[in-house]
């Protein structure tokens, strides 16, 4: 009950708050650092051409990563395509049937498979459809980024399921409505904005990834024009150019890492945009 | 228990379910002829030593009682005496959790609801059910929640579904408080028209008995009147059960009391009855406010 104490108090308080503040401020710096980077080093090398035009030879100035930004979009799509109804439906396998016992298995396995390391999964999809297809192809590559999707979809799928509050569960069976029904149309409707929220932020994770794609969909200088061909990506051209000798391709690798970061922030400022009236009564 | 138990009980209405029934009779037959509630009618359900367990915890003891056909029956008891338990049976909503089990029989006019061969599916058809926290679903219109359960199971007659809405609006005594805005979302209506809708839902699906878990606990005395007004008006039609922790609410309301105590039917007989001159101690303790 003496000054001193409180006094001792203050200043532990004031220690641990000044501590968790500055390490919240590390987090955000990287964000900042980055964009600065980016922005200083690549911003002058967009123009027109950057999204219109194919790469050029080196030595030659100019050119763009039309091809690149298309491949990521077509690698994208592909990816949705064959992870989010495979990562959903596994997500409402686990909240809504599944015994305790079985779940415990499914989430150990995606929670190992969502730290699996990128490059793993470029080498199995390698081994599993490369060497078969004797090809690099972008199917290869969108198969990879949707086997990456799975887990991730399945957790948040899972877990914002899990939000839905149990009475309209009980209250859609109670109206003789069949189970499954009542999951896709009441339940899985309620958590439409958090499921999409999911597929999102996992597309968002993957559109930058590097390494698995050098396994599967290769890269490619020109127009991939069948998904068996190999195809290029955003990622894969800016490795490409950033480990070249060529200053021309150094400042094309900045202008890429920008469109890509620009790409995935949008993807998260479109669930910050979904989330925002989540709970908010609609008028 | 009623009288009438040891009879075997005539079966009066032998569908099976909501399809076989004509879609068009919007107002059940019996609302001709309401007979006055203290005349005894083959029951609507025959309970037979019914118990219920979670794991290895007996959460209502071989209970057996008839619950008559178009009367309100109230279910009275301490918390956790079971009462919800009893309810839940009867609709065979235990099956969503893993872990309980329910042993006895339940005959909804005669058929065994827990037959290997019935569907819980439809037996909730017939056995509505309104819950304690009104739930209306929230990505839907006020139209939609009312029409979902039709709809859900494949009516899309326009027609019928407009009639439908009206008349389990109507029954609902919500009609005139929503009729100009019958596309607004579900839940911009109050706390007691939201709980209204929700009995209005499960009427739509035109159900023989509504099951009715302290559908006015959460709602402010006035919502709580209108709640108890639309269940005398609704005991014409129906059969209803109805979970109540509300005292003068179970003798307002009430035909026939059951007064259930640590998972035990202690005593079920017609309200006076049980409220003037009951037969055992505990339900006189209990219906006196000595505890409880």
């Amino acid at each position: 009950m003496t000054a001193p104490n409180h006094r001792w108090r203050n200043f532990k308080n004031a220690v641990v708050q000044t501590l968790t503040f500055a390490c919240a401020i590390l987090v955000v710096t990287p964000l900042v650092l980055v964009f600065y980077h980016l922005i200083s080093q690549g911003f002058s090398s967009i123009n027109w051409a950057f999204f219109t035009q194919l790469p050029k030879p080196v030595g030659e100035a100019g050119g763009g990563m039309a091809n690149a930004i298309v491949g990521t979009f077509i690698l994208l799509g592909q990816a949705a395509l064959f992870g989010v109804p495979v990562g959903v439906l596994g997500g409402v396998f686990l909240s809504e049937y599944g015994s305790s016992r079985l779940n415990w298995w499914i989430r150990f396995a995606a929670d190992v498979l969502n730290g699996v390391p990128s490059i793993t999964w470029g080498m199995v999809v390698y081994a599993l459809m490369v060497v078969p297809m004797r090809g690099f192809s972008a199917l290869a590559g969108g198969v990879v980024l949707g086997m990456m999707m799975i887990p991730l979809v399945m957790r948040t799928t899972e877990e914002v399921l899990q939000l839905v509050p149990g009475g309209y569960r009980e209250a859609a069976l109670a109206l003789g409505i069949a189970q499954w029904r009542a999951i896709v149309q009441i339940v899985m409707r309620t958590a439409l904005k958090g499921i999409v929220t999911g597929v999102l932020l996992a597309l968002a994770r993957v559109a930058g990834e590097t390494a698995p794609l050098l396994f599967t969909a290769f890269g490619n200088l020109g127009w991939a024009h069948k998904l068996t061909e190999p195809i290029a990506a955003m990622p894969l051209q800016i490795f490409i150019y950033a480990i070249s000798p060529y200053d021309d391709w150094h400042r094309q690798a900045w202008a890429g890492a920008l469109v890509l970061l620009v790409l995935v922030l949008a993807i998260n400022i479109g669930v910050r945009f979904l989330t925002r009236d989540r709970f908010q009564k609609q008028s | 228990m009623t009288p009438g138990e040891d009879k075997t009980i005539p079966e009066t209405r032998r569908e099976t379910g909501d399809e076989s029934r004509e879609p068009n009779s919007s107002i059940p037959p019996s609302t001709l002829g309401a007979r006055p509630s203290t005349v005894l009618t083959a029951p609507a359900l025959t309970v037979r030593r019914l118990s219920v367990f979670f794991g290895d915890n007996q959460a209502l003891k071989n209970t057996s009682l008839d619950i008559a056909a178009r009367a309100v029956t109230a279910i009275i008891g301490p918390s956790g005496c079971g009462k919800s338990t009893f309810l839940r049976a009867l609709n065979r909503m235990h099956e969503l959790t893993p872990e309980a089990r329910v042993k006895g029989e339940i005959r909804l006019f005669g058929e065994d609801i827990y037959a290997r061969n019935v569907e819980s599916v439809t037996v909730r058809r017939r056995i509505g059910m309104v819950f304690q926290k009104s739930n209306p679903f929230p990505t839907m219109s006020v139209v939609e929640n009312v029409t979902v359960g039709l709809r859900l199971n494949g009516i899309h007659n326009r027609k019928l579904l407009a009639e439908r809405t009206e008349l389990s609006l109507r029954m609902a005594a919500l009609w005139d408080e929503v009729k100009d805005r019958l596309h607004a979302p579900a839940i911009s209506l109050s706390g007691g028209q939201q709980q209204r809708l929700c009995i209005a839902r499960a009427l739509a699906v035109q159900p023989e008995v509504l099951l009715m878990d302290e559908p006015a606990s959460a709602l402010d005395p006035l919502a709580t009147a209108k709640i108890e007004d639309l269940i005398l008006e609704l005991k014409k039609d129906y059969t209803i059960v109805i979970v109540t922790h509300n005292m003068q609410q179970a003798a307002r309301m009430s035909d026939y009391t059951a007064f259930f105590y640590l998972g035990e039917l202690v005593e079920f007989g017609p309200t006076a009855k049980i409220f003037t001159s009951p037969s055992q101690k505990r339900t006189e303790d209990y219906v006196t406010g000595r505890f409880g």
